[in-house]
């Protein structure tokens, strides 16, 4: 926890450092979010009744998956980190007074959370000035709200595990191009980045929804709007739970065994 | 022209070297570029179809933009380091060698890795072309290698404009994503479904209409046949690409020793 917050605030003042780059990145998710609204219209105005949720909750799902782009996007790596398993300086990582799995998580959870603390407050703020169907709405209720953060922490700790898994598969491919150029459209499609999951085809929507990628930003961003309600919402957070636990076991064992079979060269 | 067949050559070696690692990549950015068709299926698969283009209209034109873009991106794509070069003061180098400078640059970085999609993009344009229900003639495939080559120009050009604004902010734009990758993601649908504005937007000031809608409403049989002739108008855009990359070099201060 307390090498978390470290990281944290390091995280923040490198970041503050490239505030113009923060403006460019605003600017370009306000861009890329007002597009995509555009094109689901044109299919709202084509046929209203088949789609799988009201028009404003795909507003407000488009504007906070914007909003907090940084927090869960699948390609936020650290290529210092491949290139620390690569070159051996792990070794280094190990010398410290702090598990590497633990130190790693709280360094990316760090590194996403100090990206999104940035740039998600001037998008919340003006989308949700944007007049009704078109902007950021509320939350469904009180109660979808505190799902919502629940939800939310818990999608970014997944996100975290899965990427720790990435990294740790560096110890066995020893070149990461490869396993991140095949997983990355996988996430990408799947956990909803691309297309709210309600829109993809009914049977593969609900075996999505029941793998990993189901429980990263596809859950909150659909409690916070009400489209995930009642029952349906204690599966998902259940599911989210199982989720980060498996991912957190694997990953762990993936650097059990990297580390067991790790070879540094002195020098 | 000999050198730059020279250069990548070298290019190709250098990749070879990690000859599994290259591989991977290639089939790793053949499939990176599924999932946006896939959510191009998913949503024309549900609702059949928007403002009168069906599934295979709309992946003609995905297809075609998407082939347009890998072109400029495989070979463009040097200006897209730029910045860095620039940082990094390695412009010097370029200056002080007898050739051009927009062909030196071209010749520093050729994304090998960009042949999976690139091949990707031409088998999509081959599903494309085969499932779309236009009645083809000489024309209508003259059109569409049109539109192909109209797309990459504007990419390139949009490319070289990126480079020459980097000029003057040292660092990479992200906001430039918007008009390069921006433009192929949503381009990947014809433009006039984004409203009469951005249509108008798109044809005047960053001609992606030019070899996109038009072109296109002709193929389907909906516009007159001297659209097929308007992506040879894109090219025009390297016009103003040209003079910001111009403006930037003649503003440039090297960095470094």
């Amino acid at each position: 926890m307390k090498a978390c917050l470290t990281f944290f605030r390091m995280r923040l003042k490198s970041g503050l450092q490239y505030r113009t780059a923060a403006w460019a990145g605003i600017v370009t998710q306000f861009f890329w979010g007002f597009m995509e609204i555009r094109l689901y219209y044109a299919f709202y105005e084509a046929s209203p009744e088949r789609f799988p949720m009201t028009f404003a909750q795909l507003t407000s799902y488009v504007w906070l998956r914007q909003a907090l782009l940084a927090l869960f996007n699948a390609w936020s790596f650290e290529m210092e980190l491949f290139d620390m398993i690569l070159k051996g300086d792990v070794a280094y990582e190990l010398c410290r007074p702090a598990s590497l799995y633990g130190m790693w998580f709280a360094r990316s959870l760090a590194l996403r959370i100090s990206r999104v603390v940035l740039r998600c407050v001037p998008l919340l703020v003006v989308t949700s000035l944007l007049p009704a169907p078109w902007g950021l709405g509320g939350p469904a209720s009180l109660s979808a709200f505190a799902a919502f953060l629940v939800s939310m922490t818990l999608s970014a700790c997944v996100c975290v595990a899965f990427s720790l898994i990435i990294y740790f598969s560096c110890f066995f491919t020893l070149s990461s191009d490869g396993v991140r150029m095949f997983t990355l459209p996988l996430v990408e499609l799947f956990s909803g980045a691309l297309i709210p999951l309600p829109f993809m085809p009914d049977g593969l929507a609900a075996i999505v929804q029941l793998s990993p990628f189901g429980a990263m930003q596809n859950a909150p961003l659909r409690i916070y709007s009400g489209n995930i309600t009642g029952k349906e919402l204690a599966l998902v957070l259940a599911l989210q739970l199982f989720w980060l636990m498996a991912l957190c076991v694997i990953g762990y064992a993936m650097q059990r065994q990297g580390l067991r079979r790790l070879c540094v060269q002195g020098g | 022209m000999r050198l730059y067949m020279m250069f990548l050559a070298m290019h190709l070696k250098s990749r070879m070297a990690y000859r599994k690692s290259f591989i991977l990549y290639l089939f790793g950015q053949f499939f990176s570029a599924f999932s946006s068709f896939a959510v191009l299926y998913f949503l024309l698969d549900r609702f059949g179809e928007v403002k009168g283009y069906t599934l295979s209209d709309c992946l003609l034109c995905a297809s075609v933009m998407w082939m347009a873009f890998s072109l400029a991106e495989c070979f463009f794509r040097g200006f897209d380091r730029f910045p860095g070069i620039i940082r990094r003061a390695e412009f010097d180098r370029i200056l002080v060698r007898p050739r051009g400078l927009i062909f030196q640059v071209l010749c520093q970085e050729v994304e090998f890795q960009r042949l999976g999609k690139l091949l990707q993009a031409a088998l999509m344009l081959g599903v494309g072309v085969t499932l779309s229900e236009v009645a083809w003639t000489p024309l209508r495939c003259i059109c569409v290698v049109l539109m192909v080559l109209g797309g990459a120009a504007v990419f390139s050009a949009l490319y070289l404009m990126y480079a020459g604004i980097s000029f003057f902010t040292l660092e990479g734009l992200e906001f430039m994503n918007c008009f390069t990758d921006g433009g192929k993601e949503h381009g990947s649908y014809p433009l006039d479904i984004y409203g009469e504005g951005l249509l108008k937007f798109c044809t005047y000031i960053i001609p992606y209409a030019l070899f996109q809608y038009y072109p296109l409403q002709y193929l389907l049989g909906r516009g007159p046949e001297w659209y097929a002739l308007l992506p040879l108008a894109a090219p025009l855009f390297f016009v103003p690409g040209y003079a910001v990359w111009r403006l930037g070099v003649r503003k440039y201060k090297s960095a470094g020793s």
